[in-house]
């Protein structure tokens, strides 16, 4: 039974008269790489932070790593990683000074934190970069360094919020490449985005317009679903209807 | 409160890597203590005074003589008319002018009442308000001078014998020099901490923080920890420079002043947090802090006494850490009181830290709604 990781129910967020997410209905298992696909404004964002206890639904709930958002925003915590468009790296620290201080805050103390940070090191291979100072990095490495943060605490859920913007093409590969064996490994991915490449190499993705659920599936499921070629195509294809509902 | 730990440690890297802010935060306590020390003088002297004695005999020249000789008067310039005397205040080249009619040691030696004329630029009120004094003064010498001869007696009626307590000198650097210990720290330290919040969130590192477990506290408490070793540093520069450089005295517990300055510190600290917890950009921080620090220099007594002003200003006052602060600095370093008469302000300062804190702590959120 629990084999899920995160599951929304009627999860709906307002602020003021905007419906920034309606009505959504996700279920997401273990070890999966998830992806929230929409045009900007669609809810994606909104959804995320939802899911990581930032901001309260109006109504529904949704149950993240066994807990229920609503019920216990900080308890989650401990349990996801975030990883959010920035990277929040602090650029006046070193590689090392920016594990050790996110380690520090996720609780892991003296020698488990030391050899987190050896495995995480290891993992996304940041061990020549350990005295640089974050803000002298590449876009590349910061996302990496960023990623190497947010999994200090070997979250089981972990959360990407547009994590390649501003990252050359060869690092971009490189990173789905950690993504994928982080899904072999049983921790499931949640991740925005708004490019094509990117949203073909989840598992699953949601395709999301204006706070609604519209497509759910595989890649090509979805472009189904929409009645396009490819995933492209069905994006077009939504932007377009999109575009007549409002003239409408 | 275990991730307290790590967030001071980082912050206290973060300082210590920003050597420019360091660098102004304790090279603002000497320049600022050198300024004040030694350009505020309270007690006015040297006031350039122009003489116009019409009478020229010695009686006169012995009066002008009195007049430089209190200190206050320096003569710069003799002219020969009402008009050119009137002239030179005018023009700002002198700012008093002493006029002694002819008839002036005709009067004096017939038994009549002499009149002597001291006109002052009372659009500078700290100088003239000096040079009045200092002139009734002298009248006032002669007059009693004049009368005992005439009665016959050598000694006066009656003497008031003044003694200035606590600052026998009526030195400037012993009134200025302990206030300005608070005013340079709550200056330096509200606006330090007033850009802490904000800069995490500008920087993009505040949305990272909020997704971890750290409290609320944790991350305040930590925030402003390292600049408590900050603010106890500028005070011992601006308390060695004040002791060795203009010789104010440290009459009192010394240690004491420390325990008292830690909370006013905490308390400067906490302040600088709530306006961070208020603005939204580094910018406003800094208009904030600003707007925040001249009622500090001005209600707080550190300047103007506190019970000449209006209630409303004087309750205003006694809202801000420094007034309490300032009773504490003088108290200890200058009468050298102890615990027991300043018992109301650590409770106050106690007081201002606690809800400072915990303002703060409640005005923040830990979520981006």
């Amino acid at each position: 039974m629990n084999d899920v990781a995160v599951e929304t129910r009627h999860l709906t967020r307002r602020f003021g008269p905007l419906v920034a997410v309606r009505d959504l209905n996700l279920s997401i298992a273990k070890g999966e790489v998830f992806g929230l696909l929409g045009p900007n404004g669609s809810g994606k964002t909104t959804t995320i932070r939802m899911l990581c206890g930032l901001i309260a639904p109006t109504e529904g709930t949704a149950i993240v790593a066994g807990v229920d958002v609503r019920e216990a925003p900080d308890r989650i915590k401990e349990l996801i990683g975030y990883m959010s468009q920035r990277f929040g790296l602090y650029e006046d620290l070193t590689v090392a000074e920016n594990m050790d201080f996110y380690g520090g805050i996720y609780g892991l103390e003296g020698p488990s934190r030391r050899g987190r940070i050896a495995e995480v090191v290891a993992f996304l291979g940041l061990d020549r970069r350990l005295n640089q100072l974050a803000g002298t990095l590449s876009g590349g490495w910061k996302q990496r360094l960023g990623l190497a943060c947010a999994l200090m605490h070997g979250p089981s859920v972990l959360f990407l919020d547009e994590p390649t913007a501003g990252v050359d093409p060869a690092a971009r590969r490189g990173f789905w490449q950690t993504i994928k064996q982080l899904g072999q490994t049983g921790t499931t991915v949640i991740v925005t985005t708004h490019y094509m490449d990117e949203a073909e190499r989840c598992g699953r993705i949601a395709l999301l317009s204006h706070g609604h659920l519209i497509a759910l599936g595989t890649p090509d499921e979805v472009a189904k679903q929409v009645g396009g070629e490819s995933l492209e195509d069905a994006f077009i294809i939504l932007q377009e209807r999109d575009e007549q509902e409002q003239e409408a | 409160m275990k991730l307290f730990i790590p967030m001071f440690r980082k912050e206290f890297i973060q300082m210590r890597r920003d050597r420019l802010t360091l660098g102004i935060m304790v090279g603002i306590p000497v320049i600022q203590l050198m300024m004040f020390g030694f350009a505020i003088q309270t007690d006015v002297r040297h006031i350039p005074t122009v003489v116009f004695d019409e009478s020229r005999t010695p009686t006169s020249r012995d009066l002008i003589a009195a007049f430089e000789n209190t200190g206050n008067f320096h003569i710069v310039a003799h002219v020969d008319g009402r008009d050119a005397l009137d002239e030179w205040i005018a023009k700002g080249d002198a700012q008093a002018g002493i006029a002694i009619p002819h008839d002036f040691p005709r009067d004096l030696a017939r038994g009549t009442t002499a009149t002597l004329q001291v006109v002052v630029d009372a659009s500078d009120p700290l100088s003239s308000q000096a040079a009045l004094a200092a002139a009734a003064g002298i009248a006032q010498i002669r007059n009693l001078a004049i009368l005992s001869a005439a009665a016959h007696r050598t000694e006066l009626p009656l003497e008031t014998r003044v003694r200035p307590r606590y600052n026998p000198g009526l030195r400037s650097p012993n009134y200025i020099v302990p206030g300005l210990v608070g005013v340079i720290l709550t200056i330096t330290l509200v606006l330090v901490t007033a850009m802490a919040i904000v800069r995490e969130r500008e920087r993009g590192t505040l949305e990272q923080l909020i997704v971890t477990p750290i409290t609320k506290t944790e991350l305040m408490l930590g925030k402003i920890a390292p600049y408590i070793g900050v603010g106890l540093v500028q005070m011992t520069t601006v308390l060695l420079l004040g002791r060795f450089v203009f010789d104010v005295p440290l009459t009192g517990n010394v240690l004491l002043l420390y325990a008292i300055a830690f909370i006013f510190i905490v308390a400067s600290l906490a302040m600088g947090l709530f306006v961070s917890t208020l603005v939204r950009t580094q910018q406003q921080a800094m208009q904030a802090s600003f707007f925040f620090v001249l009622p500090n220099i001005l209600l707080s007594g550190f300047m103007f006494p506190r019970q000449a002003m209006p209630a409303v200003f004087q309750w205003i006052g006694a809202l801000l850490p420094l007034t309490h602060f300032l009773k504490v600095l003088r108290g200890i370093l200058l009468k050298g009181v102890g615990a027991a008469e300043l018992w109301r302000e650590i409770a106050i300062l106690l007081a201002m830290a606690t809800l400072l804190i915990a303002l703060s702590v409640r005005r923040f959120h830990k979520t981006l709604d």
